[in-house]
């Protein structure tokens, strides 16, 4: 049987080439494998190789010939033993490049639909926190003894969790949050490594693909851009590129955002950053009970999360419910204080200003409405929607850069949605679009405080 | 996993190739099975750059030709529950993984039958079933991963090994160095095979790495290395053999460093003009892997010339099939679009 060559694509990008020189005459046998042409591509001349045995019996298009199409016949070839029976003229259509069919609709959708961008699935699912029933003891912990209880409690549970980082062991953890873990459970299980995130985040990764649960320590997130590469590339992507076959779950946790006059390099906010990336949830929580009760929902996730944590707040203590297992649903936003006036959307450390905000404002006849995110991926839209209904304006607060933010996305997403109920300008608190400074007055004016939101509110509110 | 004291001598200088490397005595039906596995990889991979230039496969595609007999040789060292990682180049790995070649092919077109639905393409297959972990994309990834797939081995208790290929490449890649520490400090059982096929896309490896000798890479960790003709797939069955045994008996990592070469370019758009023509065809004629082999099932007489033209054939329809079966599936339905991205 013959067998049409075309002429090949060799990019990514090329439509057509030049066929620059044949290294074959009509009459030549050739094996796979061996040089039958050179085509000259909009980027390199390339040569192509013969893939089937037999003889060229002829050359359709002349050495030199430009912008030949990708899937033009170029050469026919008779394999051994078979007669060269067919002319060129009789020979079927050259198969269509496909670099045509790729451009036209999949079979599966009429034509006119085909820019349409398929819309994603609605989730219906309402998230609620789990009640606590009236009575309930209260138990007054630190963030850093709810985040220390709560990886005890999934250590206890599931013999797959382990967690890894730089001192989490020997030296009960650089921040004192895994402190007494390696005594309960040993060095297999809380494991010290050397000074190297990059690779212990890639470890941790590949572990979470042969199926434990490992969360990993940053001793803070600055360091983690060290890591950030296996984060996003490796656990976050290697569901969906391989069909669903493979799993991450993986939490990648440690302080975030600035600590108190250590400089530019250690006082960065990563949320938007991982809040950009599809495949990972994002979580940022304020008090102890919600340290809690996400950061046991993030290890028994299937995905990797990232668990944002704040250094000034480790040492605060919020009350905790006692309850045998006390996990709460990712995704879910908390109206930490009802209001009517304004809307104050906030999460992590600042949502401690935003309430020393509310009481300010209160004083003044404002009334603000509360809302810590507690997750930032998925974001709960829908709770900060839903109150600027009733409020007709949202003021948000975030310690992180303004530009590309958390609150620049929630300020978009009020735009698409709630346009209509705004009555005045989404504002946003940011820290100061500057690396963030070492001296004492200077660091202050960097960042976000409760005077700086009432100020903004005052403004949104028309007040002043 | 306590860090503990090292009490391990500093390793033995490594292992160079020696002038009579060890060879694995093959028996008469794996010597057949060694050769009809390299020869499905090159006839798949052909196929694949014929596929690729009809404008049938997208985006990269870097084909494995010239390198069979290393994945050949270490493959079949495993057992159930061992783990693979590699990085881009892993279409043979997928092949001699067991998948079969209709949905590696349909991968690289793009094709809902495709092994990662049509969702990862030429550089992002997995058969986690299998112990096959992919296919990334981003160079040097795969042996921290790797590592980690090393980590779960130990941390259950079994004796199973994690295997993490690389290039020549990724060796200069920081992250390769970190995890050696930590497999050696903890003693994972990971066998790291360099492989070496000379270029880093353009760049030799004289241009681009101060010790040449990649074998030696894992020295200032204690790690042993050997180096092996990568050519020669019963050379590289052999070390593997004992680099896995080692990794079993919980004596920690080993680095082995195949000597390989590729025929074709990085990727199907690189002209590879950085070698000579002379110098590929010297591969092709003096060491191809696939002709080795041949030689010696010939020269045992397990098969003629014409029992190897009709397994090439058997093989060369196989191949086939597989190619219509990647054109005649149909694309992803676009609600595929969506899922797969959390669990």
């Amino acid at each position: 049987m013959a067998i049409e060559i075309n002429m090949p694509a060799l990019s990514p990008t090329m439509e057509k080439g030049t066929l620059a020189k044949w290294m074959v005459k009509e009459g030549d046998t050739v094996e796979s494998g061996d040089v039958i042409a050179e085509i000259e591509t909009d980027k390199a001349t390339m040569e192509v190789e013969a893939v089937d045995e037999g003889t060229i019996t002829q050359i359709l298009v002349a050495e030199g010939t430009e912008d030949v199409p990708v899937g033009q016949v170029i050469a026919i070839l008779v394999e051994e033993g078979e007669e060269a029976e067919a002319s060129p003229d009789a020979l079927p259509e050259p198969t269509k490049p496909v670099v045509e069919t790729k451009a036209s609709a999949p079979a599966d959708v009429p034509a006119q639909d085909v820019f349409v961008e398929p819309s994603a699935p609605v989730v219906a699912v309402t998230l609620a926190d789990p009640a606590v029933p009236q009575g309930t003891e209260m138990t007054n912990l630190t963030v850093r003894e709810a985040l220390r209880d709560a990886m005890a409690e999934e250590l206890r549970r599931d013999p797959d969790v382990f967690v890894m980082g730089e001192e989490v062991g020997e030296y009960q953890g650089a921040y004192k949050v895994t402190q007494g873990l390696l005594d309960e459970f040993g060095p297999d299980r809380i494991i010290d490594t050397p000074i190297t995130e990059h690779g212990f985040a890639g470890l941790g990764a590949g572990a979470a693909f042969a199926g434990l649960k490992p969360v990993i320590e940053f001793m803070t997130f600055n360091f983690a851009m060290q890591a950030i590469d296996h984060i996003i590339n490796s656990a976050a992507k290697s569901r969906y590129m391989s069909g669903g076959l493979v799993s991450c779950p993986i939490v990648f946790r440690g302080p975030n955002g600035a600590a108190s006059r250590v400089g530019a390099q250690h006082s960065q906010n990563y949320a938007a950053w991982y809040a950009n990336v599809p495949g990972l949830k994002v979580i940022a929580p304020y008090d102890a009970a919600d340290c809690k009760g996400l950061l046991k929902a993030a290890i028994l996730d299937p995905n990797p999360v990232v668990f944002l944590e704040n250094e000034l707040m480790y040492g605060e203590s919020f009350d905790v419910p006692v309850l045998d297992d006390y996990v709460l649903p990712i995704g879910k936003a908390r109206i930490f204080r009802e209001g009517s006036d304004v809307t104050l959307v906030s999460y992590s450390i600042t949502v401690g200003e935003a309430l020393k905000a509310a009481d300010m404002l209160a004083e003044q006849d404002i009334s603000a409405e509360v809302i810590d995110l507690r997750t930032i991926r998925p974001l709960d839209i829908e709770t900060v929607i839903e109150s600027v209904k009733k409020t007709n304006r949202c003021v948000i607060a975030e310690e992180g850069w303004p530009q590309c933010s958390v609150a620049s996305d929630i300020s978009a997403q009020l735009m698409e949605k709630a346009f209509d109920y705004l009555d005045a300008p989404v504002t946003r608190v940011n820290s100061v679009d500057v690396p963030l400074p070492y001296a004492d007055n200077l660091e202050k004016a960097a960042v976000v405080n409760a005077d700086k939101i009432v100020t903004a509110v005052k403004a949104v509110c028309y007040s002043e | 996993m306590a860090p503990k004291k090292s009490t391990k001598k500093p390793a033995a200088s490594p292992r160079r190739r020696s002038t009579k490397p060890a060879l694995y005595k093959a028996a008469d039906d794996e010597l057949i099975s060694f050769y009809q596995q390299m020869l499905l990889i090159r006839r798949f991979e052909e196929k694949a750059g014929q596929m690729y230039g009809m404008g049938l496969i997208g985006g990269f595609c870097h084909l494995y030709i010239g390198q069979e007999a290393v994945v050949v040789g270490i493959q079949t060292a495993l057992k159930d529950g061992d783990s693979v990682i590699t990085g881009y180049r892993e279409h043979g790995h997928m092949l001699v993984g067991g998948t079969d070649p209709k949905a590696v092919m349909a991968e690289l077109t793009g094709r809902s039958g495709g092994c990662s639905s049509g969702k990862g393409g030429s550089m992002h297959m997995f058969n986690p079933e299998k112990g096959f972990y992919g296919g990334h994309g981003i160079v040097g990834a795969q042996v921290s991963l790797g590592t980690g797939l090393g980590f779960a081995a130990k941390y259950r208790k079994t004796d199973n090994v994690s295997v993490a290929y690389f290039g020549d490449g990724a060796s200069n890649q920081g992250q390769v160095y970190e995890s050696f520490n930590m497999a050696q400090i903890w003693d994972l059982p990971v066998v790291y095979i360099i492989e070496n096929n000379q270029y880093a896309m353009g760049t030799s490896v004289k241009r681009a790495s101060s010790e040449i000798e990649l074998c030696r890479r894992g020295e200032s960790f204690r790690i042993p290395g050997e180096q092996v003709d990568g050519m020669n797939v019963l050379a590289v069955r052999a070390a593997m053999d004992k680099a896995v045994k080692y990794c079993r008996d919980g004596k920690g990592p080993y680095i082995l460093e195949m000597k390989t070469y590729r025929y074709r370019g990085h990727s199907m758009s690189d002209p590879a003009k950085y070698r000579s023509k002379e110098e590929v065809q010297k591969m092709r004629s003096e060491h191809d892997a696939i002709d080795q082999i041949k030689a010696v099932i010939l020269d045992r007489g397990l098969m003629d010339e014409a029992d190897l033209k009709a397994a090439d054939k058997a093989i060369k329809s196989r191949v086939a099939d597989a190619a219509s079966y990647a054109q005649e599936c149909p694309e992803p339905a676009l609600s595929e679009l969506y899922t797969n991205v959390l669990a």
